[in-house]
């Protein structure tokens, strides 16, 4: 028998922006959900399809779905964005993906190529661990260390559950709709997460990245340093590099404004859908 | 005391805690640092906790960077985007490295304040010793873990035990189609006494056993085991159903008084009319007959539990199968199975049988398993077991 996936209630789908505009697609990297986007979607909105979702596992996506296997290494996490964007039917889409979504989204775009337009790398690492010649940052105890990490905080999950929004009185607006699933997964998912993302290398897909692609590194970030933002810059042929003045490894949500003006500023130099002229035509 | 003494001691106390004494000597560390972690701000109890110099701290390095590799991921890929989207964070384990490289856990508390303009200004932090407590939280997920593989061993027992109660696979029957379904109560860890067999007795004879152990656990199980394999033996030396029960109800009084069964046995054989079943009773739910026609009835006569008195009636019966016809063996964890004061009932299975025309035997025993679950909502409250044998129409 077939199984049916509803893959926009799987993966908690939400559809803004312009039916029938130019997709972009954001995903949300390890950790937290597709609320990580909330202050960088809005930009986009008035010009494009924006689509957002979670990775099964997070957020608001249907745990039930929650396969072992599958989502014990990244391609699985790449299955469900090409999962979704194949339920859309989307087309000319413009992938931006934060931290180890920028992986994912090279591996989507590598598993079909014709429905990318373009990527948007927001903090990237195609390996966190150090390796001969390769400063990726960390080393493998360091992923011992976060599991630990993680279980220690595991009795703290449970515990408050229940939405635990408070003391926001100065900006109401921005929390008081999000509930404590944010940034709050089952410890076990967390590390099966954790594992794929950080134990992961995707050194050797950078090479074949054929569309165009930015590159954004964060100052001083410890998950992803300036050398690994070089790094991927210089293995994705044509890649444009821009180094942003915020700090630490989320600016989608410490810098909006910045990251939406380098997203923006690349994106108007990506040739838009039917407008791509064919090498052959002079 | 007198008044006035309580009085001069409440002032001399309070003047003594004023805010400045109390911001750096607190029973908690106090940190402020900018948006991007770096220390503005330290009070004397977080320093002499973690051994750093004051110098060595403000506007030097950052939060994050005092935390243990682990901890610094964990804090970056949750905790800050926590704390720039929700303005605080709760109850956060971390362990600091102190000056020493030792590792200090604590919990922490994080407040984010933002200027007039919107933008993030400083984050205030409270800190406090975690160690004692640490260890205690280490025993509870230690414990926590045990219980899970505990669990997870008993689930497994309780499996292998009740696959052994049923056929891996239903033999062939020459001429009929015959399926099984199974379905334990709640969660599956806890073995059922449900059961059912179908063997070949002699040449063109077949048996076909389904019962149910009274009670669950182990105490069914070793019941369970012992009634399924006192049927075969039985079967294999007297060819009267009645007998092959008689025999089970004996060797219950044997060993094990203290406990009862409910179950049917039939025999199929081939006789000139059609396929004969014999049927012997002792206490179960009787089996229901879908004709080819459409008709509904039960087969067979009851007769008593087994092994509950000295002596047991056991009663046989014949009925015989045409092609198109579908009998239905089933314990009472179908009928019984109930919605508030709604039983799915004999009507229930009936009910399945009627949209049964085209399925296979095993089809319309799964079909009816589903279907007394979908009845009760949610997880079985008792086994369920099904045995459905079918005529088919062009048998060939």
């Amino acid at each position: 028998m077939v199984v049916c996936v509803d893959v926009l209630t799987r993966n908690n789908v939400t559809l803004t922006g312009q039916t029938g505009g130019q997709p972009m697609v954001f995903a949300h990297g390890y950790g937290c959900d597709q609320n990580m986007w909330r202050f960088v979607v809005p930009a986009f909105e008035s010009e494009y399809r924006t689509v957002l979702f979670d990775f099964v596992g997070a957020g608001g996506s249907d745990l039930s779905a929650y396969d072992p296997r599958r989502y014990g290494s990244l391609q699985g996490y790449a299955a469900d964005v090409l999962d979704v964007v194949r339920v859309l039917d989307a087309r000319d889409v413009i992938f931006v993906g934060h931290s180890v979504s920028a992986m994912i989204g090279v591996l989507a775009a590598a598993g079909e190529p014709d429905r990318f337009a373009a990527l948007v790398l927001v903090a990237p690492s195609p390996r966190y661990i150090d390796d001969e010649g390769y400063a990726g940052g960390f080393a493998e105890t360091d992923i011992e260390d976060l599991l630990a990490s993680l279980d220690r905080n595991y009795l703290g999950w449970s515990s408050t559950m229940a939405p635990v929004i408070m003391g926001n009185a100065d900006r109401p607006e921005r929390g008081a709709e999000l509930t404590a699933s944010f940034c709050r997964a089952d410890p076990e998912v967390a590390k099966r997460f954790a594992r794929a993302t950080f134990l992961s290398d995707n050194r050797a897909d950078l090479a074949g990245v054929k569309l165009p692609t930015l590159v954004l590194q964060c100052s001083d970030d410890p998950i992803a340093p300036d050398s690994v933002g070089v790094y991927v810059h210089g293995q994705i042929p044509g890649s444009t590099l821009v180094k942003l003045r915020a700090t630490g490894h989320c600016p989608n949500l410490s810098a909006p404004a910045e990251t939406v003006t380098a997203i923006a500023d690349f994106l108007n130099k990506v040739p838009r859908p039917g407008t791509k002229r064919s090498p052959h035509v002079p | 005391m007198s008044h006035d003494l309580a009085t001069s001691a409440f002032y001399a106390a309070l003047a003594e805690d004023d805010p400045a004494e109390l911001y750096d000597n607190a029973p908690c560390g106090y940190l402020s640092t900018l948006p991007d972690g770096t220390i503005i701000k330290a009070n004397a109890t977080f320093l002499a906790w973690t051994g750093y110099d004051r110098d060595a701290l403000i506007g030097r390095r950052r939060f994050q960077e005092l935390l243990a590799p682990g901890d610094r991921i964990f804090y970056q890929t949750h905790a800050a985007p926590m704390l720039l989207m929700q303005g605080m964070l709760r109850e956060i384990a971390i362990q600091v490295v102190g000056a020493s490289g030792s590792r200090l856990p604590m919990i922490m508390n994080a407040q984010l304040k933002r200027g007039d303009d919107g933008q993030p200004l400083v984050i205030r932090t409270v800190a406090f010793d975690a160690s004692e407590r640490l260890s205690y939280e280490r025993e509870l997920m230690a414990a926590r873990r045990r219980a899970e593989e505990s669990e997870a061993r008993v689930r497994v027992l309780a499996e292998t035990l009740q696959r052994s109660f049923l056929p891996p696979d239903i033999v062939a029957v020459p001429g009929l189609d015959v399926g099984g379904a199974y379905r334990p109560a709640g969660d599956g860890t806890e073995v059922g006494g449900d059961f059912y067999d179908v063997f070949r007795t002699g040449h063109q004879t077949w048996g076909i056993v389904l019962g149910d152990v009274c009670g669950k656990g182990a105490s069914a199980a070793v019941v369970t085991a012992l009634a399924r394999y006192t049927v075969r033996a039985e079967a294999l030396h007297v060819s009267s159903p009645a007998a092959v029960l008689t025999g089970l109800h004996q060797a219950l009084l044997t060993y094990y008084p203290q406990t009862f069964i409910t179950v049917l046995y039939l025999l199929l054989d081939q006789v000139q009319e059609g396929d004969r079943l014999t049927m012997a009773t002792g206490g179960h739910p009787l089996p229901l007959c879908r004709r080819a026609d459409g008709s509904i009835e039960t087969l067979g006569r009851p007769g008593s539990f087994l092994g509950m008195e000295e002596t047991a009636s056991v009663s046989e019966s014949t009925a015989v199968l045409n092609p198109g016809d579908t009998v239905v063996l089933y314990t009472d964890g179908v009928t019984e199975a109930h919605e508030g004061d709604a039983f799915f009932g004999e009507t229930g299975i009936a009910e399945v049988l009627a949209a049964s025309a085209g399925l296979t035997a095993q089809e319309v025993a799964d079909a009816v398993v589903a279907a007394a679950l979908a009845f009760q909502h949610g997880p079985a409250r008792d086994d369920i077991a099904v045995v459905v044998v079918r005529k088919p129409l062009s048998s060939s």
